[in-house]
């Protein structure tokens, strides 16, 4: 077996590892990434739409051309990139980690590093996760794998089919399977409101006449062999309304109910996880529990903008430099979602340097506020126009502004955000 | 005449509105930048949108070529744009932004690709 | 062509079809083992608990009794030969009060008869020391330590390849719908016309057992589907137990279960429901919460956030609630195995010999077959191996290295091998192999999967389905479709 020594391993060849793995490279690092497809750019090389980009690059392009700006970067750096490749185990003694990663044309290699960047992303919630009752036809497909077989491998996975799930995925999905000749019949979305952004509600649906119920659910699924139709049941407070459901007529189902950051091997090796993102929980350096492990992108939290992943990764890739740079920092405190938040990435803060937050809150509210304190007392607080739990929230805590007078060595310092 | 819609231009989604009388000039209100104003005017005008789409290619390894308007296209011309798009067959290489159609039907607006295929 | 005439033909392949066929082809027969589905084990078998049991739920006085104790020790020299994922995990039932304990002690007092080995009773700090996850509110129980887990459609699947090496016939997609008797034997017809003539049948259709048996004018009886509702949890849930865990049994069934599969997952069921359809495999949304407080009863921790999938099993369930295996005694050179519910998979082993006795008896002559070989080749899983053992694989077989389920840690050159053993279905090689059965569900690999198939058989997409019939999963491409998503085409 063949053993190879770098700086730092990146898991996940997708936005968030490219990112973290070229400011590390930057830093005089050696990198390696490794990669399961024979691409890097991970999802968005099948999210060909176009919407990306607007913050990092300043226009609008599609997933495969954001992607590709960053594989030319990487290309030209030192990076060494390994595609095809699967990460099999883990294991760490002291300051080393040692990760097995296998393909065909390399057999099994033994990455000795002193930094490891999970970067692997996300998987799709399933009809499992969500548990719709009925049969067991085909053509129940998760959105993610219908996105793939449509603009990957140019299939049609049904002439007529329902969305479940109202988010950008379900959207963006509603109108591809319409642009290739699909019939959209309905979305249906548990919630009251649409999760989605509005512009993809208005170009996705109602330029396609697509209905959107809200407070819906599917209430069964039939077909022996292949989905006939599916049962649709309204929600009246959350109380399903059996009397008053209704059948559609349909040869597929595409479910866009959610991502959940992939961390079975972050689980195993011992890093503890956050239940309410399901990512690692990190320190201000998005470091996991283990001392040289960290985690950015989807697989820390499930991210709305491929720009915020970059945004977070980017400093995920200086924060791993620091580290080996011997600049840890010792005076981290806790955050705490407080009122209306889901949850706070990330759950360590330091008063001494920038700390910068990404959060979900739990409420739907124009003109809210979002109010940070520390020992009890205000030390922040920003006007947000517009919540709602699918879009997501950041603000920055800047160096020094938990003045010296705050923090206490009788306190706990911990930082709590709320949302009201 | 009046008419309340969001605009699309970008992930903000501002709520706009397009005024206009007898001259047709339209009035927009409520946008935040440049873009609003000319997304209000057109969707009353003529709504536009951006396409994208895959295409066949000849390569071992990618099946499909993700393909992009390099602006917004009338709803009209979208259609038979993707019935057009569908049939291609393209030889490879392809470098990102080459112009896969010229000017679709006649409005200065090209179809280009958004990645590189080299094999 | 001339017209062969089979000396017995085997109706089902399912786990009790499938051991009967290998256990005939160690003698100098011609068999047939017909099967209604597109792929062996899609019936029943399928969605089986995979519990090798131990000996202790029902008194002697029945014939499952006695064949489960025998099937059961029958096991370890199976898994030598046929490589099939098991392991003698052990079975724990968990008492919660003095009454539960009466019936506790009744199950001992049944294992005993049952000359089951090794079975003993524990007080609450022996249960708690064997399975630490358990309630403490546990008061005892009893300890079975030669049952244990296997995987029921791999054990299938191996059956099979054993039976098909030694000579075995399959017939796929041959639903039986007329069966004439005459001077030669049995005249066998499928809905699609396809034709089997052979001396012997024996009736091993599970859920049909009733219709065939009607079919070949035989006894009557009927089969009731006892539905059975499982979910399976995350190979990460904190709830995996070592040893299967079963509840207290009431009169109609062993319980809600917890069970640690021997791939690592975890699954709770089943329920136990009898319902008409032989077909209405659905789930409801009814009994996840029931099978949920059941489990939690037993094994606290368990969290409906690991749910990665559900699954409806339905047993074949005869009204004396005993298996019926019999020669006929209405038709000429006809086997009854029917009624083959739980614990039929720990059985069948046994099933088989006793089959085997019965058609000797019947005037079937058995002479021993020089050529048998009841050895599998043992394929090698990339789930299971080092990282060295790994590398050295790869170096000999590089798409060893190409993983296709990531969560399962499925290489291309096993979903090959399940192509290469007619397993052509996405649900075929998913028993198979375990691909698309971890915790994406198929999300990520579905699309190599259709690829792989397609690149090893030929198939155009089109044809590549779920299951057979009309499970199909992609009909058309891009551009086969017109396009008129605004209405401006003409």
């Amino acid at each position: 077996m063949k053993e190879l020594k770098f700086d730092t391993l990146v898991i996940g060849g997708g936005s968030a590892g490219m990112a973290a793995a070229l400011e590390v490279s930057k830093r005089g690092f050696s990198v390696a990434v490794v990669e399961r497809e024979n691409s890097m750019g991970g999802i968005l090389n099948q999210c060909i739409h176009n919407g990306f980009g607007l913050h990092h690059f300043n226009e609008e392009l599609s997933g495969p051309a954001y992607a590709e700006k960053f594989i030319d970067m990487v290309e030209s750096s030192n990076i060494k990139v390994f595609l095809d490749m699967t990460v099999m185990d883990m294991e760490e003694t002291g300051d080393m980690k040692y990760v097995y990663g296998m393909s065909g044309k390399t057999g099994m290699i033994k990455f000795c590093v002193k930094t490891v960047i999970f970067a692997n992303g996300c998987r799709e919630r399933n009809r499992g996760s969500i548990g719709t009752p009925g049969t067991r036809p085909s053509g129940v497909f998760t959105a993610g794998l219908a996105q793939r077989l449509v603009n990957m491998e140019g299939y049609i996975p049904g002439k007529e089919c329902v969305i479940v799930g109202s988010g950008d995925i379900g959207l963006i999905m509603a109108r591809r399977m319409t642009w290739v000749g699909a019939k959209v019949k309905a979305v249906i979305e548990i919630q009251p409101y649409p999760a989605g952004l509005t512009r993809n509600i208005v170009q996705c649906l109602n330029d396609f006449n697509i209905p959107l119920y809200l407070s819906h659910v599917v209430g069964d699924i039939h077909g022996k062999d292949r989905v006939e139709s599916i049962d649709v049941i309204p929600l009246k407070n959350g109380v399903e309304q059996k009397d008053k459901s209704f059948n559609i007529i349909c040869d597929s189902l595409l479910l866009a109910v959610g991502l959940v950051p992939d961390n079975e091997l972050a689980q195993k090796i011992g890093i503890s996880i956050n239940p309410e993102t399901n990512g690692p929980i990190v320190d201000r350096q998005l470091m996991t529990g283990k001392n040289g492990i960290f985690a950015c992108g989807n697989v820390l939290h499930v991210h709305d903008l491929v720009d915020f992943v970059t945004e977070e990764s980017e400093r995920c890739g200086k924060y791993a430099a620091d580290y080996m740079d011997g600049k840890t920092f010792s005076d981290q405190y806790r955050t705490v979602p407080g009122q209306n938040i889901k949850y706070l990435v990330p759950n360590f803060y330091s008063p001494h340097r920038d700390n910068k937050f990404y959060l979900r809150t739990m409420i739907v509210k124009n003109r809210a506020e979002l109010i940070v304190s520390v020992n009890g007392k205000e030390i922040f607080s920003k006007k947000l126009k517009h919540i709602q739990p699918s879009e997501m929230i950041s603000f920055s805590i800047l160096e020094d502004t938990v003045g010296a007078e705050i923090i206490s060595e009788c306190r706990n310092n911990t930082l709590e955000v709320k949302i009201v | 005449m009046k008419k309340d819609m969001i605009c699309i231009s970008c992930p903000m989604g501002c709520r706009i509105s397009a005024e206009w009388g007898k001259e047709n000039i339209i009035t927009v209100t409520g946008n935040k930048c440049q873009r609003g104003d000319v997304y209000g005017k057109e969707e009353i005008l003529s709504p536009r949108r951006v396409v994208t789409a895959t295409l066949n290619i000849n390569s071992s390894w990618l099946g499909r070529l993700p393909v992009m308007t390099t602006g917004t296209l009338p709803k009209e011309f979208i259609d038979s744009l993707l019935n057009k798009i569908y049939k291609f067959d393209l030889d490879v290489p392809i470098v990102r932004n080459d112009i896969i159609i010229k000017n679709i039907s006649n409005t200065g607006i090209d179809l280009i690709a958004t990645r590189s295929v080299r094999t | 062509m001339s017209k062969i005439i089979f000396d017995i033909a085997i109706i089902g392949a399912g786990v009790v079809g499938a051991a009967i066929a290998r256990k005939l082809s160690s003698y100098n027969l011609e068999i047939a083992l017909i099967e209604k589905e597109c792929d062996v084990s899609f019936g029943v078998s399928k969605a089986n608990s995979g519990i090798i049991h131990g000996g202790f739920h029902h008194g002697s006085e029945y014939l499952k009794s006695k064949l489960e104790v025998q099937g059961n020790r029958m096991f370890d020299q199976l898994e030598q030969e046929l490589h099939f994922p098991f392991r003698r995990c052990g079975i724990i039932v968990a008492a919660f009060s003095i009454e539960e304990m009466k019936t506790v002690e009744q199950l001992y007092l049944n294992g005993i008869a049952n000359k089951v080995v090794g079975i003993e009773m524990c007080n609450r700090s022996r249960m708690l020391s064997l399975e630490p996850k358990l309630n403490t509110d546990v008061v005892g129980g009893l300890y079975a330590p030669a049952g244990g887990i296997i995987e029921p459609y791999r054990f299938v699947f191996s059956l099979v390849e054993s039976a098909l090496k030694n000579g075995v016939k399959l017939f796929t997609e041959f639903k039986v719908v007329s069966a004439e008797h005459n001077s030669e034997g049995y005249t066998v017809i499928s809905e699609n016309g396809n034709i089997v003539h052979s001396k012997w049948a024996v009736n091993a259709s599970g859920l049909f057992a009733d219709e065939i048996s009607n079919i070949f004018n035989a006894e009557k009886f009927k089969i009731t589907p006892r539905k059975g509702e499982e979910f399976l949890l995350d190979r990460n849930s904190a709830a995996r137990t070592e040893h299967v865990v079963f509840p207290v049994p009431d009169h109609v069934s062993k319980g809600i279960l917890i069970i640690p599969t021997v791939e690592g997952t975890t699954m709770l069921g089943p329920t136990a429901i009898p319902q008409d359809s032989k077909e209405d495999v659905s789930t409801t949304s009814v009994n996840l919460g029931m099978v949920f407080s059941s489990a939690r009863r037993m094994v606290p921790s368990i969290s409906q956030r690991d749910i990665i999938t559900s699954f409806t099993g339905l047993r074949p369930v005869l009204e004396s609630g005993d298996f019926y295996i019999d020669i006929s005694k209405k038709q000429k050179h006809f086997i009854q195995v029917a009624g083959i519910q739980s614990p039929g998979l720990t059985a069948v082993p046994a099933i088989a010999e006793y089959v085997k006795d019965l058609v000797k008896k019947d005037g079937l002559i058995l002479t021993e077959k020089s050529s048998y070989d009841p050895d599998i080749e043992k394929l090698p899983r990339m789930r299971t191996l080092n990282p060295e053992e790994a590398d050295v694989l790869i170096q000999d077989d590089p798409s060893f290295g190409e993983i296709v389920c990531r969560c399962e840690s499925v290489s291309e050159a096993e979903i090959v091998a399940a192509v290469k053993h007619g397993h052509t279905t996405l649900d075929g090689i998913k028993f198979y192999t375990r691909a698309q059965m971890g915790r994406c569900q198929g999300g990520f690999c579905t699309d190599r999967i259709i690829k792989i198939v397609q690149r090893e058989t030929g198939l155009r997409y089109e044809d590549i389905t779920k299951r057979g019939k009309d499970s199909w999963l992609i009909e058309d491409r891009i551009g086969d479709i017109k396009v008129n998503s605004y209405g401006s085409v003409e």
